[in-house]
């Protein structure tokens, strides 16, 4: 780890400012950043911890959508109530990230913002259509992920919650890498207002919707539909745990699980 | 077996030390803290073969907190380090030795060789200083693959070893198998990776050196299994100093897995530098130190042929094996995969002939060296799935073609210069079968298939050669080093006693077991014996623990200093009871006139020892404090039998281990409790070897792909099956104990088992071969290859 001056902010307006002015980055779980600081693969000169922002967390439903605070961690979202009854395919996804201390301090904002190709939450958003609002603006989950850990966020831009509209029916299924237990596939099925949805995490350099498996499953929803289609492995990851062609097979499989899954 | 038969031996006494290790009050060598100490940080290679030009340290001395920097040119009068094993080729000539520097000398040969130590007020300090260090590399191709150094106009690593060969060595009588292949029914055959692990013990490698000017004596904390060895490799060859000026203590230390045997470039620096700065000099590696400086383990490629007759019967087994030594040689490197490899590859059968060759390289990767189990289970593994592979080509049962072949009469002498003492490896097949309840196996297969599922039984017949080591057949066999185990027992004036041991305990539970030993022998209670161990300042000379050596050797040298110690407690009762000595027994911790109730307890005996007010002082000293020193006649066979049933997801490749049983023979067993500990560990190494880990380098780079967790998978508690693990007794013949040893055990037979069991799973499905680890991937890619061939 470098040295680094650490500010605690109090809202997000103030959060904003202190990361305008130093031109530093933003702290939320610091599942990822912390370890990333301890390998001195980041240096940046201020830390501005989000943890103190009270508007920042919680999880409440409005209508027909479940709203969740960016700096709300992934233990409260698998425990919460709102989302096992809302969205019950997040709240077990929640449940699958890392482990029990990743879970508890890990938040939703810091994995988006952060965008890791292998990370679960992404494969909600997009999964669901969410919509994420920021400091600035609102977002399309389309329009939010920009590719391998980037996403459309400005410097001093913070996420401050996500509003994920409440499917008919959802999985998600996670086929873990088994070092890390990062998703070397992950793919998540819903049935929403706007069709069916298959967004799937961890085989490309960012999250992305599967079109064949989504008109395949708007035909017919089973098992079977999803298992038939054959996945391209043109521009999907290959490293030391899966080729392209293994994580192309991987989508198929994962999502006749997670079709058989939703129920 | 015990001296009273109630007593502590054979009774499952909970590890004693362990309250400590729970509630944190461990002392590691990262917990010790001196005065006015140092921290250091080692700058190493990124680069896996490079020339250095230069090194320039000025900015980076003249940094904030720098108290010195050294680099290999700095350290004048320092030897590279030793290995303790020379290997005499098949040409006749010793092995090639290339110099290990203890920092880079011009050249680096793996990515993490150190290059530099700065030394400074804090870390933070030291590393910010290491980054301003310039080293001008002049970067040099790499190879990483024995295989491929081997080949011509491979990168050369050393220039004392053309062609990057360290030797190639050969056991067995190469006419007779020749002989037997020639005329065989049938000639069974295998290729074999024997995947190369990274260690990964809990505690990463630390110490803390400091010099004492007024005696002109340094003291170092390592994290060590062998402390005494660690001193004198040090002193000896390297430093050139007085052993009697070097304390070497090795407290708590966090697992070792045979990582922690060698002697290391970073412990050496810093005893070095701790008089040059004339302060205590402190280090940890960290865990991504850990991945690219500890010796890795395993890494051979291997073709094994098994001749047989019309029945199965094993004429003759040919077996060719390239070792990855590393960049260079670690201390033990040469003798694992020759001397403790080769010399079990007649595993639990009677094989009468068989010759193995190999050809141990030079790579661009970290050093190679002993890791749980040490060329036994790369020879085990080996025999097991070549003698699968028979069971498959003749259509022979797997129980059954091993039954065919086992040995039965004892002792028994190998084509492959050991002699098995003792052993019934019928019993611990026919244990494990019941246990793994194989007669039902077909239903179940039918089962699983019905849901889409594979399932496969795989067997393993291990032996291992353990209790290392008579020292004249080592060194016969080229070790620099004796072999022994030292112990000593001190009575106390008021009856309590200690025992300073030369084993050392980084996770085996000495402080229980060998509390058991002296408690049972002497008829004392536990909490009278304090067990003493990793301070070369307090233990006689001793040799360490590796090799699943502690109770068999280590356990026997406690044994005979109580012996003599009761021998000398005979004397003194004799005096007091005014009897004959010879009229003295000694049972339940009393001195008895035979045949009478006259009698004096260990403690008065003890007492009078030291107040010798009355004692034959004319006679004998007084006091009683023995030391004995133990050279075992022969290794140790610990055998068994483990079984393993998996089941396939062909979708994905996942394989589950949904059974694994482990029928073992360790002969006579203390403490029950920390051998099923021991044989869980075991297996979960082994389970790990065979599906989850593997150490893989860049081909072109060498650069260390799986560095971190993130990539090497070690195994979890979720990835474990409940293990059920039984033990059948046959004592070891030639010491006291009756003891074989345990602790390597479950890494040596596991993974035949679980590769049969893959293997046997994917048979229907057509594939034929898959190595180590059976990941979901590499078993996907098996059964798609399969389709495809078919």
């Amino acid at each position: 780890m470098y040295t680094f001056e650490l500010k605690k902010a109090d809202s997000v307006a103030n959060a904003a400012a202190l990361l305008a002015a130093s031109g530093g980055k933003a702290l939320a779980g610091g599942q990822s950043l912390v370890a990333a600081l301890k390998l001195r693969l980041a240096q940046p000169g201020t830390l501005v911890d989000l943890s103190g922002i009270a508007e920042l967390k919680g999880i409440r439903r409005e209508g027909t959508h479940v709203v969740i605070g960016a700096m709300t961690r992934h233990a409260d979202v698998a425990a919460s109530a709102e989302v096992k009854v809302g969205i019950p395919a997040l709240a077990a996804l929640a449940e699958g990230i890392g482990d029990r201390q990743v879970r508890n301090m890990g938040t939703l904002g810091g994995s988006l913002a952060n965008n890791d190709p292998a990370a679960c939450y992404p494969a909600a958003v997009l999964g669901l259509d969410a919509v994420v609002h920021t400091s600035k603006r609102k977002l399309a989950a389309a329009d939010f992920f920009k590719g391998m850990y980037e996403t459309a966020l400005a410097e001093d831009e913070l996420i401050t919650s996500v509003s994920f509209p409440v499917p008919a029916k959802a999985a998600y299924v996670k086929f873990v890498q088994p070092a890390s237990r990062f998703a070397l596939v992950g793919v998540f099925v819903a049935q929403t207002a706007g069709g069916v949805r298959v967004a799937v995490t961890g085989a490309g350099s960012s999250v992305f919707r599967a079109k064949a498996l989504e008109d395949a499953l708007a035909k017919s929803f089973t098992a079977d539909a999803a298992k038939a289609v054959k996945v391209p492995a043109t521009g999907l990851n290959s490293d030391l745990h899966g080729s392209a062609e293994y994580r192309a097979h991987l989508i198929s499989v994962l999502a006749a699980r997670a079709v058989t899954a939703a129920g | 077996m015990g001296a009273n038969e109630t007593g502590p031996i054979g009774q499952a006494v909970r590890r004693r030390e362990d309250a400590r290790f729970l509630t944190g009050t461990g002392q590691y060598t990262d917990d010790v803290t001196m005065p006015r100490q140092t921290c250091a940080y080692f700058l190493r290679s990124p680069h896996a073969h490079a020339n250095i030009r230069s090194i320039d340290t000025k900015a980076a001395k003249a940094a904030p907190g720098v108290v010195a920097i050294y680099v290999g040119a700095d350290l004048t009068g320092v030897n590279g380090l030793p290995c303790g094993w020379l290997i005499t080729g098949t040409d006749g000539k010793p092995m090639n030795e290339p110099p290990h520097p203890v920092l880079a000398q011009g050249k680096v040969r793996h990515v993490g060789d150190p290059v530099a130590v700065v030394v400074a007020e804090s870390l933070l300090e030291a590393k910010d200083a290491a980054e301003m260090i310039a080293v001008d590399y002049e970067v040099l191709p790499a190879v990483v693959s024995g295989v491929d150094a081997l080949k011509p106009g491979a990168p050369q690593i050393h220039e004392q070893a053309p062609g990057n060969k360290c030797y190639t060595w050969a056991l067995g009588d190469k006419a007779a198998v020749d002989a037997a292949f020639a005329t065989a029914h049938h000639v069974s055959k295998v290729d074999i990776v024997n995947n190369r692990l990274v260690p990964n013990a809990i505690e990463p490698r630390a110490a803390v050196a400091s010099y004492n000017r007024a005696e002109q004596s340094y003291t170092l904390y390592v994290a060590s299994q062998n402390p005494h060895v660690e001193r004198l490799l040090m002193t000896a060859f390297v430093l050139g100093l007085p052993e009697t000026k070097v304390r070497v203590i090795a407290p708590d230390v966090g697992g070792g897995f045979g990582s922690k045997i060698y002697l290391y470039a970073e412990e050496t620096a810093l005893v070095w530098a701790s008089k040059h700065v004339n302060r205590p000099i402190r280090w940890a590696a960290d865990r991504s130190e850990a991945f690219i400086s500890d010796a890795h383990g395993r890494d051979h490629v291997t073709h094994a042929e098994m001749a047989v007759d019309k029945d199965g019967r094993f004429l003759a087994m040919r077996v060719t094996t390239t070792a990855n030594l590393g960049a260079y040689l670690s201390t033990f490197a040469s003798c694992i995969p020759t001397i403790l490899y080769a010399t079990l590859l007649a595993g639990q059968y009677t094989t009468p002939a068989i010759y193995c060759e190999v050809t141990a390289a030079f790579t661009n990767t970290v050093p190679v060296d002993a890791y749980r189990g040490a060329g036994r289970p790369e020879a085990t593994y080996v025999v097991e799935r070549v003698v699968h592979q028979v069971g498959v080509d003749l259509g022979i049962a797997q129980d059954e073609i091993r039954r065919r072949n086992f040995i039965r009469a004892f002792p028994y002498a190998t084509p492959v210069a050991l002699t098995y003492d003792t052993g019934n490896y019928d019993q611990t097949l026919d244990e494990a079968m019941r246990m793994a309840d194989v007669a039902h196996f077909t239903s179940r297969k039918a089962e699983a298939a019905r849901r889409g599922k594979l399932r496969g039984l795989g067997y393993s017949s291990y032996i291992e050669a353990c209790g290392l080591a008579p020292s004249n057949i080592a060194g016969a066999l080229g070790a620099r080093a004796g072999l022994y185990e030292a112990g000593e027992v001190r009575v106390n004036p008021t009856g309590g006693v200690t025992v300073f041991t030369g084993s050392h305990s980084h996770g085996q539970g000495h402080e229980t077991t060998f509390a058991q030993i002296v408690a049972d022998k002497l008829g004392i209670d536990m909490a009278n014996v304090e067990i003493v161990h990793g301070d070369t300042g307090r233990i006689p000379f001793g040799m360490g623990t590796y090799g699943s050596r502690s109770l068999a050797v280590g356990g026997t040298a406690i044994v005979k200093a109580i012996d003599k110690v009761v021998a000398k407690g005979k004397k003194i009762a004799a005096h007091l009871l005014e009897a004959a000595e010879t009229d003295i027994e000694f049972k339940d911790g009393k001195f008895t006139v035979a045949g009478t109730d006259r009698s004096k307890a260990f403690g008065e005996v003890a007492l009078a020892a030291y107040v010798p007010h009355i004692y034959p002082l004319d006679k004998l000293e007084p006091g009683l404090n023995e030391t004995a020193f133990y050279d075992p006649t022969n290794f140790t066979y610990p055998a068994g039998t483990h079984i393993c049933e998996v089941e396939i997801d062909p979708d994905t490749g996942v394989t589950e281990v949904v059974n694994f049983v482990a029928c073992d023979d360790f002969g006579n067993i203390i403490n029950p409790m920390i051998v099923e500990g021991q044989v869980h560990g075991g297996l979960a190494q082994g389970l790990g070897q065979a599906l989850l880990e593997n150490c893989v380098y860049d081909a072109k780079t060498g650069q260390l792909l799986s560095g971190s967790f993130m990539d090497y998978a070690m195994p979890r508690a979720d990835d474990l099956p409940t293990f059920k693990v039984s033990t059948k007794v046959t004592p070891c013949t030639h010491n006291p104990l009756g003891a074989k040893g345990c602790g390597e055990a479950g890494a040596i037979g596991a993974p035949a088992a679980m590769m049969n069991a893959v293997h046997d799973a994917l048979l229907g499905v057509g594939v034929k071969d898959i190595q180590m680890p059976a990941s979901p991937h590499r078993v996907w890619q098996a059964i798609q290859s399969a389709k495809a061939g078919a």
